[in-house]
């Protein structure tokens, strides 16, 4: 989901309101992915850890082919070196913030300590190929975000997932199902799939969500469940 | 209209795919959406595009098109490139953007 950093996020979406409705909701795995940043992550991760429950830290990256990928990372320090491959080569367009929403982050407290002048929705000028061999070199988790969406999804934008990818998963939005999706995109159909809510607005985080089914709340545990190693596997609502 | 013609007439630089240059150009279509591409181009038509890909390959030898422009200077992939020059389907590519070429390009089409 994204969080108020996201100019698309809702100002409501700070890290104390998401992590009390993802309690409030019964969510065991949260995902923080704003557009290109990473920065809102660390502090959820802390917050959420006191409810018990477990946060993927990661951003939601546009690539320069403008397809929008999901990236995990096991810890802070990862995270930190995932930042600064995204501070270099997202492009410097400043953001208006009256046209593009705010991109501000917040402490604890819901005070704005810092605000990103960088227009976050912009691509990188990396390849959807390079994005992931450099999520794949901080050992993180690599998955094409909403791929069943007309817009900024990898089979938008390049017509089909090319085959020698390495992606950990898929990800579809909660517009369709796994085997509608199917019907039309056969040749996906020995992949994982994940679906989430894609949360941009506090009403929707919990609006659909994917059952894991693994030993324990940790990144391997996850990286298990989602390529089906081990007896670990991840479910879809129907 | 033959590839070359374009090239020569736009003045295009020829990154890969040069056995193909004779290859008749019967229209065009200009997208960045693969997917829309997919669905819209049609046979012998040049495809112009500001995406490198290697994707634009399969696309191209799928749709049998006659050759790709690629805008603004860019230049394909290695990978891209590679199959392109296996096919024979031409990757081309120029330093105007996509509304300058696309204009010319019709001009040059329709005549």
């Amino acid at each position: 989901m994204h969080t108020v950093l996201s100019p698309c996020g809702d100002l409501e979406m700070s890290p104390v309101n998401i992590v009390r409705t993802a309690k409030e909701r019964g969510i065991d795995i949260l995902g923080i992915t704003d557009h290109n940043s990473t920065l809102h992550a660390p502090l959820i991760k802390d917050l959420a850890a006191k409810e018990g429950i477990m946060v993927l830290m990661g951003a939601e990256v546009t690539t320069k082919e403008e397809v929008h990928c999901l990236c995990f990372f096991e810890n802070e320090q990862l995270l930190a070196e995932f930042q600064e491959y995204l501070n270099e080569h997202l492009p410097k367009i400043p953001n208006d913030s009256d046209k593009f929403g705010y991109q501000v982050v917040v402490n604890k407290d819901e005070e704005i300590i810092d605000e990103v002048d960088c227009l976050l929705i912009s691509g990188l000028n990396q390849s959807i190929e390079e994005i992931e061999q450099k999520v794949h070199s901080l050992n993180g988790l690599f998955i094409p975000a909403h791929i069943n969406k007309t817009m900024n999804s990898i089979i938008s934008q390049l017509g089909f997932l090319p085959p020698d990818l390495n992606v950990d998963a898929l990800e579809i939005s909660l517009h369709t199902t796994k085997s509608e999706f199917l019907i039309k995109n056969k040749y996906l159909k020995n992949y994982n799939f994940i679906q989430s809510s894609d949360a941009h607005y506090i009403d929707n985080i919990g609006n659909a969500w994917t059952n894991f089914f693994m030993e324990g709340l940790s990144f391997e545990e996850v990286r298990k469940a989602l390529r089906s190693e081990n007896d670990r596997k991840t479910e879809l609502e129907k | 209209m033959k590839v070359k013609d374009i090239v020569e007439k736009l003045g295009l630089e020829v990154c890969s795919g040069e056995q193909g240059l004779n290859r008749e150009i019967e229209g065009g279509y200009t997208s960045d959406l693969l997917s829309d591409v997919m669905g819209n181009a049609d046979e012998n038509h040049v495809w112009v595009t500001l995406q490198t890909h290697k994707n634009i390959m399969a696309i191209a030898s799928l749709k049998e098109l006659a050759a790709i422009v690629l805008v603004k200077g860019y230049k394909p992939e290695a990978d891209a490139a590679e199959q392109s020059n296996e096919e024979g389907i031409p990757i081309l590519s120029s330093e105007e953007e996509a509304f300058e070429l696309t204009g010319k390009l019709y001009e040059l089409i329709k005549a």
